[in-house]
């Protein structure tokens, strides 16, 4: 396979995609101030560009190629249908000025996803504009904040996060004000409860808690560490990557949480990577609702016969509101619209007892992988695992192979590598979520990758550390890359390097 | 490597050697093989504060950013500037030419409160860095 040039190396001289007709109204001059001498724009024609993008959308991984076991992303198949029904006129044409009485349809549409999110989590009320997980994590501790400063309780300065949490959980905290006090897992993965005993107190703003946990882990000990937290007078965020485990099974409200994210791009099916874009609603309990984001739909009861006349029920109108103590908005307008549609679309084609099957499904595949991988890998903590599982290459290492090696070596096999390096806590960590679209074929295949590449980790190490073979480009200097920040084409550079001599760009 | 003897060590896995009153501050060869490659290092500079178990520095890897925590309370007298120049160095040389700071000790007692190297040695083979 050649390398793909940029566009701008595939510019030709007065080369025209498109040649527009002359005017027929007087032309204007443009401004001189706005003018420019040089414009490097590539010039290429219609096939060239649409060559172009091909060939590079055929050197993408994605889920539609083959499995993408990447650890706490969830990066399941994303059913056509919810594109056929987001590419509906009816709601891909919509502006989001245009007045609520000729968009009831799509209110509607968000009411209803309000209602099931709600339903399905156990909370009384949902948000829907965060744009991204981060996004309704910081809404949440925003509002956390903002529930604390209302009843004038602004001496709870800190958040309590364990230390197997994602990354987002502190920096969501700090970027609220808050100080962060780290807890440590106990030997079986949970959150230390003796750690939360004695960190808790009048300064306790909040716990962040995964659950389950980055380690793929159910926390055992989960009510006594909400009950904790709320005895204290602090409030319980569940960050919800990991939903997709527990979808009709379990339900984060009736456990005592008071604020969590949904991930719209991760258990309810809508894309995920390539900017998504992604969709982070917020479900709150009942005394908290008035701090969501806003606008938020709701439905008013209306004289029957004086609806609107259209598709929703008659006697009911949804109306855009601002709730009483809105932390503010979060995002333009409404959210990211058309993931409300797609996410709308799962879960009416699941249904309930759907739902629990995608769960059912996904912790059975990761613990297939489990039973299969464990060993000759070794496992962080040997429990049954929920969604996702976490391996350490501690024994690969002794030969010199590291988790990096086996992630690079996954690449042969058009397998992409699981997510690596995390949970801190788990050294040469390798974190797996199969998900619950893969048949038992692709999961098969993806166990006989990784134990080939155990084997081959004691007889051939080399043929691990040397890896990716087979891939356009092999190992990358990711060392000079991180150091020398090369990331957008530029003319002047192009044309110095095009007129140096060889030798003088490989001394660069 | 064994963690030279005339360093003193952190369950941070950072060292400091003591000169007067003076400490020089870096992180152990065991903490630079598990980041693995060093691609940068945010130091703080001179007349900033260092207190102990706070971070005080950033040591960013191809895999991952960590902070570096104080050993010792004290004010930095000196950075090392090659080392912020060339990271690579901590992956080379951790204990001689990739120091990081030199820090004016408040109190040298805190010395005695942190590891010797061969106490060390045997913490970092059973702990995560991280």
């Amino acid at each position: 396979m050649a390398v793909e040039p940029l566009i701008f190396e595939l510019s030709q001289p007065e080369r025209r995609g498109v040649r527009f007709p002359a005017p027929d109204v007087p032309e204007t001059p443009f401004p001189d101030e706005l003018r420019r001498d040089r414009l490097d724009w590539p010039e290429v024609s219609e096939i060239d560009v649409i060559r172009h993008f091909t060939r590079l959308s055929q050197k993408n991984h994605a889920i539609d190629i083959n499995i993408y076991p990447l650890g706490s992303c969830t990066m399941k198949y994303n059913p056509k249908i919810n594109e056929a029904v987001a590419r509906l006129p009816g709601f891909a044409e919509l502006h989001p000025y245009q007045d609520e009485a000729d968009a009831q349809g799509a209110l509607e549409l968000m009411h209803e996803l309000q209602e099931m999110l709600g339903e399905i989590s156990g909370f009384d009320a949902v948000g829907l504009q965060p744009a991204a997980g981060s996004q309704g994590e910081l809404t949440g501790v925003l509002m956390i904040r903002a529930y604390h400063r209302e009843r004038g309780d602004t001496a709870r300065t800190k958040i309590l996060v364990p230390d197997s949490a994602h990354g987002t959980n502190p920096a969501t905290a700090i970027m609220a004000g808050f100080e962060v006090v780290t807890l440590p897992s106990d030997a079986r993965g949970n959150v230390d409860l003796e750690a939360v005993r004695s960190a808790v107190g009048s300064d306790t703003a909040g716990l962040m808690i995964t659950n389950p946990n980055t380690l793929g882990l159910w926390d055992e000990h989960i009510r006594e560490v909400v009950d904790l937290v709320h005895e204290a007078g602090g409030l319980v965020y569940n960050d919800g990557a990991n939903f997709n485990a527990i979808l009709g099974i379990a339900r984060p409200g009736d456990l005592g949480i008071d604020v969590m994210h949904f991930n719209l791009h991760k258990t309810f099916s809508t894309p995920h990577g390539g900017g998504g874009p992604g969709s982070g609603p917020v479900g709150v309990r009942a005394d908290l609702e008035a701090y969501l984001p806003g606008p938020r739909v709701r439905a008013v009861r209306t004289e029957a016969g004086s609806g609107n006349g259209g598709a929703t029920d008659e006697g009911v109108r949804f109306e855009w509101f601002q709730p009483e103590k809105s932390i503010g908005r979060v995002h333009s307008f409404h959210g990211n619209f058309g993931m409300h549609v797609r996410a709308y679309c799962y879960i009416r084609m699941h249904g309930a007892a759907g739902l629990r099957q995608v769960s059912e499904d996904a912790v059975l595949n990761a613990n297939y992988l489990l039973a299969r991988l464990r060993d000759r890998y070794e496992v962080a903590y040997d429990r049954t695992c929920m969604h996702e599982l976490v391996l350490s290459g501690s024994r690969q290492k002794a030969n010199g192979v590291r988790t990096l090696d086996i992630a690079k070596r996954l690449l042969d096999f058009g397998v992409h590598p699981p997510t690596t390096y995390f949970p801190l806590i788990v050294p040469e960590s390798i974190m797996i979520e199969p998900t619950e679209t893969e048949s038992k074929e692709s999961l098969d295949f993806f166990v006989d990758a990784m134990l080939q590449i155990a084997d081959e980790a004691e007889r051939t190490p080399e043929v691990v550390t040397g890896a990716p073979h087979r891939t356009e480009f092999k190992r990358l200097d990711e060392v000079a890359a991180n150091r020398n920040l090369n990331l957008r084409w530029q003319p002047a550079r192009a044309e110095q390097a095009a007129a140096q001599p060889k030798e003088a760009l490989a001394a660069d | 490597m064994a963690a030279p003897e005339d360093l003193r060590f952190t369950r941070t896995h950072e060292w400091v050697r003591i000169d007067g009153d003076v400490a020089t501050i870096g992180i152990s060869d065991q903490a630079q093989g598990e980041l693995g490659d060093i691609t940068y290092l945010e130091l703080p500079d001179v007349g900033e504060r260092v207190a102990q178990s706070q971070p005080f520095g950033i040591v960013e890897s191809v895999k991952a950013a960590s902070d570096i925590y104080g050993p010792v309370d004290g004010e930095v007298v000196e950075r090392n500037e090659a080392a912020v120049e060339s990271p690579d160095l901590v992956n080379s040389s951790p204990y001689e030419r990739a120091w990081l700071v030199r820090i004016r000790l408040d109190d040298p007692a805190q010395i005695e409160r942190l590891m010797p190297a061969d106490e060390y040695d045997t913490f970092a083979e059973t702990a995560t860095p991280h």
